[in-house]
């Protein structure tokens, strides 16, 4: 810098109306940390949304989430937190005056922002192939309780139900393939048994409300089900071993529809067939849910790699100093933040079980 | 490119332990304490990868994956985002909003959970003969 600056009461970066520079620094920082706090009620939103819908349809939850690679997931999340750590590094690089390490450091950062939105693609293209899209491009959508196509609706269970884990089980070794055997095995348990004990049950109450002539409702709790190899909750044992008997009116519909949630917990995963009506109706929203999320997550990913872009450009001509490396400190703020949001998004949709 | 000197000095790679005192803003985070942070965060996803392949029911592996998501942004926020040398008020704006966030969710969950029976029983009720 010339010497002219220095003559001058205050160095060029620092704007009139602060005292110091690092008050201005506090100031952008602050500023940067009220906008990210509004970021976190935007996704909060989202968020809400995730928990209602999970807290109201939880087997919706366990049978779609196996459409999403958890592989995919996992190596993301590895992918964002190393460019959350070259970003933390390059901060730290700018503090120092370390100009090359910096641009070094933006430079991985950045790619890592492309690696992470490569992967988002090839998982994207997954679904949309699989017609598990957002809408009435997702195979499950349904509109007035039809599904709008049968032929593809199966065809998306099918690749759902024998998909996710075992192909995630790679690295697991025998672990892992024991815990895909045993989930497989649950799962026929159930369903050999389950939903012909399911059937009986429904069409016997329906014969005696009918026979004793009042207008009773249908109690859907599969009361005779085959108990699922090694009911894991107490909740499976207590509905096998405790019937309840003619429960009328609303009263079976809660017991009903707890019960039927209940049964898919712990032992396996539900099979699309063996949603309930209202679930197989819920089921594309599972979809929409991921979309939206990971979606806006995404947009976030590629606006943060556009202020790195930015800021590259920026200290390779040199812009930053130990003086005044603000701008480098507030878009590592916002990729880490993108990263923490990431965080949680991984587990709430890869790992629900 | 020496920029002129002002009262701040430069950090060194190994002064970073008693200058936290005065301009918060600048704080040098140790490479190692990075690095360490870094590994530690892989780990836990592995951690949290594995621990789905085991059976706590259905509600505790949720518990079990957030309590790893925590401490993984407890982590990112401390360090990453320098919260643990920063002032104050930047962390309290962060928990406000979470604070606010779960608040949210919470009451939504409370008022789902009052009506959502009623509203499946008509669902139910409709899609039966």
């Amino acid at each position: 810098m010339s010497d002219a600056h220095s003559h001058h009461d205050h160095p060029p970066h620092l704007a009139h109306h602060f005292e110091t520079p690092e008050q201005q620094m506090e100031s952008g920082k602050l500023g940067m940390w009220v906008f990210l706090a509004t970021e976190i009620l935007m996704f909060g939103g989202l968020f809400c949304a995730y928990a209602v819908y999970r807290a109201n349809n939880p087997d919706v939850f366990l049978f779609a989430h196996r459409a999403l690679d958890t592989q995919w997931g996992a190596i993301n999340t590895a992918v964002l937190l190393a460019s959350s750590f070259t970003m933390a590094w390059g901060v730290r690089a700018a503090q120092l005056g370390q100009r090359t390490l910096l641009v070094v450091l933006l430079s991985l950062t950045l790619l890592g922002g492309f690696g992470f939105m490569a992967i988002k693609t090839i998982e994207y293209a997954a679904k949309y192939d699989k017609k598990l899209w957002v809408g009435g491009l997702n195979a499950f959508y349904q509109s007035g309780g039809q599904l709008k196509d049968e032929a593809a609706a199966a065809k998306a269970a099918d690749y759902v139900e024998h998909h996710g884990d075992p192909s995630a089980d790679d690295h697991g070794g025998a672990h892992g393939a024991a815990a895909s055997a045993h989930a497989a095995g649950g799962a026929h348990g159930e369903t050999s048994g389950g939903s012909a004990g399911h059937a009986e049950a429904d069409t016997q109450e329906a014969g005696e409300a009918e026979a004793s002539g009042e207008i009773t409702l249908v109690n859907v709790v599969p009361t005779q089900i085959v108990p699922p190899v090694a009911p894991a909750s107490g909740l499976v044992a207590d509905v096998i071993e405790n019937p309840q008997p003619n429960l009328v009116g609303a009263q079976s519909f809660v017991t009903g529809v707890g019960a039927i949630q209940a049964s898919h917990e712990g032992s396996h995963y539900p099979r699309f067939s063996e949603l309930d009506p209202l679930e197989e109706g819920r089921t594309h929203i599972f979809f929409q849910i991921y979309f939206m999320m990971t979606g806006l997550h995404g947009i976030h990913v590629l606006i943060g790699m556009g202020l790195i872009t930015w800021i590259l450009f920026k200290s390779a001509a040199g812009a930053f100093s130990p003086e005044y490396y603000t701008p480098v400190d507030l878009v590592g703020l916002y990729w880490h933040l993108v990263d923490l949001i990431w965080i949680f998004l991984f587990p709430l949709l890869y790992l629900i079980h | 490119m020496s920029h002129e000197t002002t009262h701040h000095e430069m950090h060194d790679d190994h002064s970073s332990a008693g200058h936290s005192e005065g301009h918060s803003g600048s704080h040098v985070v140790p490479l190692s304490l990075l690095f360490g942070v870094f590994v530690l965060l892989m780990l836990l996803t592995l951690v949290t990868v594995a621990v789905t392949k085991l059976d706590f029911g259905y509600q505790m592996n949720l518990v079990v994956a957030m309590a790893i998501a925590l401490v993984k942004a407890v982590f990112v926020g401390l360090y990453f985002m320098h919260l643990r040398w920063d002032a104050p008020l930047n962390g309290f704006i962060l928990f406000a909003s979470l604070l606010f966030v779960t608040l949210f969710i919470t009451i939504s969950l409370v008022d789902t959970g009052q009506y959502a029976s009623t509203q499946e029983a008509a669902a139910i009720r409709s899609a039966t003969p």
